[in-house]
This record gives C-alpha cells, sequence and structure tokens, in this order.
C-alpha cells in the first residue's frame, strides 16, 4: 500500500518550485496533480500516517470513498487548471496554488479535527496570494477583506474544536449528532467556507479580483472543502436544507443584477453550492452521494465557465458586459466550449449538470418536501437564466464592441477542450462518476423520456423568458450592494457617525468650556482689581472734582497701571486703606 | 479586412427573425411531448399539463422582476466604494 499523502505531494513540490526555472516549471507544475491524482486511485481504504501529539492522535490520511472522490477532482480539475496555466511565468502564483490545493487535499484526507483545522487555515492563506498576484489596487483591497472574513470563520472553526474536544475528549471528525454550542460553531466556520449569505460576500469580492489563472483554481476547492466537511461532519441537519435553498435563490438574484462576467460567476458558485447544501441537509444516501457527484460535475463545469472567461479578460482585458460583446466572431473556440460550461451548469440534458442535480432534487422528492422540490426547481429555471444565458449572450454575442482580439492562447484551448469534454462524457455517460459515489447506492438512471422532456420546458421557457424580458436586463455599469457593506461602508459609516458626535461633542465643550467659561474666568480676574479699584476710586475722583473726561484719562491710566503691574506707592497704600476700611466696617 | 465588411449571420436582417420563431417552435414541441409521456406527479400541483413550462415561465419572470425592484435600491456606480 502506498502511503504518500496526495496533499503534501503537492505541497512539497511547491517548496521545490523556486529550483525549477523556465518551460520545465509549467511542465512539472501539471505532473504533480496527475500524480497525485494517481495516488489516491492506489490508496487502500483504512487509516494512516498517525501521529501524537499531546496525547491524541492526530490522522493525516483518511481513506475511504468520500473522501477518495473530492481527492479525485480536486486533483483532476488541478490537472486541467495547470495545462490552462501554462503561459504563466509568475512562480509565486504557481506555488500558491500548490499549497492551497495541496492543503484543499489535506482537509479533505484530515481525519480528526485538529489535522481539519491545520489544513483549513493553510488553505485560507495560500487562496490569498492568488488575489494579491493581480498587483491591483482592487485586488489588494479586496484580498485584504478575504483573509480577514476567513480569519473570523477560521476562529469560530477553532473555538468550536475546542469546545467539542474538551466536552467529548475526543479529536474524531465524524458525523455530528449533538446540536450543541460546540457544533453549531463548527457549522458557522464550515459555512463561512461554503459561502452561504451573509458570510459570503467574500467570495464575489475577492474571486473577480483574482488572476486570469487564480479565478479558476479559487472556483473549486474552498467552497468545494466546505462540502465535503457538511457530508461528512453535518449529514441531515435540517437547517442546512434552509441554508441551501436561500443560496440557491440568492445566487441568482445577484448573478442578475451584476455586470461584471466574472462577477456573476461568482454568484452563481453560491447559487450552485446551495444546491449541494440542500443535498447534505436531506441527508439520505441518495441526497448526500447527488452532493458529491454535483461537487464533482461543478468543479469541472465552473472551471469551463472560469478558464473561458479568463480567456476572454486575458486577451482584451476587460470583464464587464457593457464593455463586452460579439466576441463570437474572433474567439469562437472560446465562445463553444464556454457554452458547453453554461449548458451544464443549467444541467441542460447531455451535460454533467444534468445527470447529478438530478440527485438531489429527487431526493427531495423522495422526502415528500414540497417547498425543497418547488425551490430547487425554480432555481434551476433560474441558473438557464443567470449563467446558462445571461453569461455567453452578453459576453459572445448582444452588442458587437467592435473587440478583435483573437482566439486566445493553445494551453488553455486545450485545458478547455478538456473540461468541456468531460462535461458531456459525464452527461452522457454518468457510469463511471456513479460508480465512485460514497454511499452504496441502487443504480441510478437519469434518464427517461419523460424527465428529458420536463427539464427541456422549464429551461427552453426560461430561455424565452430571457429574450421577452431582455429590456429589462440590459446591464448598467454598475455594481450590486451585498452584505460586505457592512464592512466596507459599514465601517465608514460608523467612523463618521462616531466623528460626528464625539467631534461634535468636542466642540460644543470647546466653545462652552474652554473658550466661553475659561475665556471669561481668565478675563475677570485679570480685570477685577482695576475694576474693584476704579469702583472705590471713582468717588475720590468726583469729590476732587475732575470733569467727566479727566476722570475718564484717569480710569484709562489706572487700567493702564494695573495691566502693566506699576502702580504708584500711593494708590496703593489708598487702596489698602480702603479695603481696612470695608473690613473694618463689615 | 473582407470579412469585417460582411455580415455576419446573426446581423443579417431577418435572421433575428427567425431565431425567434425557432424558439417559440421549440417551446411548443417541449409542450407538445409530454401529451406522448407518462408523468407520475410527486405533488398535487405537478397534475396540470405543462407544469414545469409553466414553472420557468412564471418563476423566471418573477425573478427578473425581483432583481429589477431589488436593483433600484442596490445597484450603484462602479465607484461607490473607492
Amino acid at each position: 500500500m502506498i502511503n504518500i499523502h496526495p496533499g503534501w505531494l503537492l505541497i512539497a513540490g511547491a517548496l521545490l518550485l523556486p529550483l525549477i526555472g523556465g518551460k520545465a516549471r509549467n511542465w512539472f507544475v501539471i505532473f504533480l496533480p496527475a500524480a497525485a491524482l494517481y495516488i489516491i486511485s492506489q490508496l487502500q481504504p483504512g487509516m494512516s500516517l498517525q501521529y501524537h501529539f499531546f496525547g491524541y492522535e492526530l490522522t493525516f490520511l483518511r481513506v475511504d470513498r468520500l473522501s477518495k472522490i473530492f481527492g479525485y477532482i480536486f486533483t483532476l480539475n488541478a490537472f486541467a487548471a495547470f495545462i490552462y496555466a501554462f503561459y504563466v511565468k509568475d512562480s509565486t502564483q504557481h506555488m500558491a496554488a500548490l499549497f492551497y490545493i495541496g492543503s484543499a487535499l489535506g482537509s479533505v484526507f484530515a481525519g480528526d479535527l485538529v489535522s481539519l483545522y491545520f489544513h483549513w487555515e493553510v488553505m485560507a492563506i495560500a487562496s490569498t496570494f492568488l488575489i494579491l498576484s493581480r498587483r491591483t489596487k482592487k485586488a489588494m483591497g479586496a484580498g485584504l477583506r478575504y483573509i480577514l472574513m476567513h480569519i473570523f470563520g477560521g476562529l469560530c472553526l477553532l473555538a468550536g474544536i475546542v469546545l467539542y474536544i474538551s466536552k467529548t475528549g475526543s479529536i474524531d471528525f465524524n458525523a455530528m449528532t449533538e446540536r450543541t454550542a460546540a457544533t453549531y460553531l463548527i457549522l458557522v466556520g464550515i459555512l463561512v467556507n461554503a459561502a452561504a449569505p451573509p458570510l459570503s460576500a467574500w467570495l464575489s469580492d475577492a474571486y473577480p479580483e483574482a488572476t486570469v489563472t487564480g479565478g479558476v483554481i479559487l472556483s473549486a476547492y474552498t467552497t468545494k472543502t466546505a462540502v465535503y466537511t457538511l457530508i461528512r461532519g453535518f449529514p441531515g441537519w435540517e437547517i442546512l436544507i434552509v441554508v441551501g435553498c436561500i443560496m440557491t435563490i440568492y445566487g441568482i438574484i445577484y448573478a442578475l443584477l451584476e455586470n461584471d462576467m466574472r462577477r456573476i460567476l461568482a454568484y452563481s458558485i453560491i447559487n450552485q453550492v446551495g444546491f449541494m447544501v440542500t443535498g447534505v441537509g436531506i441527508g439520505t444516501v441518495m441526497s448526500l452521494n447527488g452532493a458529491a457527484a454535483h461537487a464533482f460535475a461543478h468543479i469541472i463545469y465552473k472551471a469551463l465557465l472560469w478558464m473561458s472567461a479568463g480567456s476572454v479578460l486575458y486577451m482584451t482585458g476587460k470583464s464587464k458586459c457593457t464593455e463586452l460583446g460579439g466576441l463570437y466572431k474572433t474567439m469562437p473556440w472560446t465562445m463553444i466550449f464556454g457554452t458547453i460550461g453554461a449548458l451544464a451548469i443549467s444541467s441542460f440534458p447531455g451535460t454533467s449538470g444534468f445527470t447529478t442535480k438530478t440527485l438531489i432534487i429527487e431526493s427531495s422528492v423522495h422526502q415528500h418536501l414540497f417547498w425543497v422540490w418547488m425551490v430547487l426547481e425554480i432555481a434551476s429555471a433560474g441558473v438557464f437564466l443567470h449563467a446558462g444565458i445571461k453569461f455567453p449572450y452578453f459576453v459572445f454575442f448582444a452588442k458587437d464592441r467592435g473587440l478583435r482580439p483573437g482566439e486566445t492562447n493553445r494551453s488553455m484551448l486545450v485545458a478547455m477542450a478538456f473540461m468541456a469534454f468531460l462535461c458531456i462524457f459525464l452527461g452522457l455517460f454518468p457510469g463511471p462518476l456513479y460508480d465512485i459515489l460514497p454511499f452504496e447506492m441502487e443504480h441510478y438512471h437519469a434518464y427517461s423520456f419523460a424527465h428529458v422532456t420536463t427539464q427541456l420546458q422549464l429551461l427552453m421557457l426560461s430561455a424565452l423568458v430571457f429574450f421577452l424580458f431582455l429590456p429589462l436586463l440590459k446591464r448598467t455599469d454598475t455594481i450590486a450592494i451585498d452584505t460586505d457593506w457592512i464592512y466596507r461602508r459599514g465601517g465608514a459609516f460608523f467612523y463618521s457617525v462616531v466623528d460626528r458626535v464625539l467631534n461634535g461633542f468636542n466642540e460644543v465643550v470647546e466653545r462652552l468650556v474652554v473658550k466661553g467659561l475659561v475665556r471669561s474666568i481668565v478675563n475677570f480676574s485679570q480685570l477685577a482689581p482695576a475694576l474693584v479699584l476704579s469702583a472705590l476710586i471713582y468717588p475720590y475722583w468726583v469729590i476732587s472734582g475732575f470733569d467727566k473726561k479727566e476722570r475718564a484719562q484717569r480710569k484709562e491710566e489706572l487700567y493702564r497701571d494695573i495691566n502693566t503691574g506699576a502702580m504708584s506707592v500711593g494708590l496703593i497704600s489708598i487702596s489698602v486703606l480702603l479695603y481696612l476700611g470695608i473690613l473694618f466696617i463689615f | 479586412m473582407q470579412g469585417e465588411k460582411e455580415k455576419d449571420y446573426f446581423e443579417r436582417p431577418g435572421n433575428i427573425k427567425k431565431l425567434w420563431i425557432a424558439l417559440y417552435v421549440v417551446c411548443a414541441l417541449t409542450i407538445v411531448f409530454e401529451l406522448f409521456i407518462d408523468r407520475t406527479p410527486h405533488f398535487g400541483i405537478d397534475r396540470i399539463f405543462g407544469f414545469y413550462a409553466l414553472l420557468g415561465f412564471v418563476s423566471c419572470a418573477i425573478l427578473i422582476i425581483i432583481a429589477k425592484v431589488i436593483g433600484f435600491i442596490l445597484k450603484k456606480n462602479e465607484d461607490y466604494y473607492d
């Protein structure tokens, strides 16, 4: 039995990367996931790579059907993504990608909560570099918000794990049955990575700012590692049905509002992961298999969609629907592959989406969950609307903006052709995928004349609505506010409120106390002796027969003398006498 | 360029109209096909003839309208956060 950890193989490869230069490096990073894929296929079920750690036994390699299916798709997608990235010369991107994919595999094969947490955090950090590598101001900001959100999720996860271990005394990671603060905290930590609203804005904020290949790679791992963890730890938690259903509709509405093509695709990840999360919540063998199968198919077609959007961005430097259009003329292959991805995500009969999503929807029917079934059917129609038609229509057709970029480079086309082939192959022959599903299930037939007909009804009428409502869908050069407003503008808003209240208070205090009260006290103490003296001496001047003018002059002299401290002896002695007199009288 | 001057398939007048007709025909066909299938309804509501066509049409229309309405509040200029 081979005992090599497939994830660590990629991480080891990342560490070797600086030693390899030129094109050899690009070949090397294609070879690594292929080798990891082979290793996974040879792994025997069981626990291995166990180490003692502060009295606990860590298991770094748990092999069973569930970890294997995710291992297969993670390495397969990495293989295609690195072919796509063959043109990339920047070794930081490749290193970050290998660390990211390696630690995602590490999370999937982790047999306990501690090693899961360790890989989980490495994944968050490594993925941030795929965003920062774009080296734009927007990417820097988005990368910072991305890592902050993941630190928050990681802390929830950590707090939950620590509570869980102290309560149960075990670090085993299996299906959680008890609903305690500990398990709910773990769940929240995972849902951050699954991009469940309102904790989802990091995805649509950061992924579209990533590099061309970074977007392709990011789209697969973080959210799908979360789906794996949910299948493993939280099968049948009803709350996930609610969360999943919200995600499906949320993704559609936002994708309809969006103008940036990669942001449309980012929102459709939330929509698609919603189907999987719902499947986990339903919790039957069929729905859990459906969640795993859908994750498998989704990674392929979603990577394909990101690849075609990436090619457009790479060739034109543009990603807004308001600036794109008419590209079918010069980028026909990118258009064809992108459209295959768009059909697959819409579960068009003959594509992989059709053979996998059906499992989840049908399991909701078997459990007689009417509303869940309704939402999933509505969301299926909506997918065709926002990703299936909107993406290819506005990017490749719609209004010709006069862009004539030419077809993208060959390695990108090869990778897209490979993924497009898989979309159709798994759509026509789902058998090999059904065979590796995690839980025993009797053979399933996705195709029946009735099912194909009803699915086509749903999709074609959605298409009709799209074109009938086209004026309402006209793209505007705008962004849509998501929950990231809370920490992007909310922070500034909070600042300005606090600024106004506290500084306003300061100002009032300054005006009243510092400038008003203190000043008048100062003035009073400066003038008091002169006032008292002049009041006391005034009758003397009157008696002495000074006229008004003389009295004013004397008064002025008196003030000046007091202010400069230059008073004649006589005056002082008079005033002393007067004081004494006053004291004597009272 | 020679190719630039010639109008593309999608730009030639009449072709858009043909595509519209094709779309209507395909939609109609999917509904006609329902006559030939033996569908087992799962819940009461999907017993209606053409249920999935109706669902697709109505739900997408509602989704678009919801997005449009929400858009008035949520849509901001590109430089909103700058």
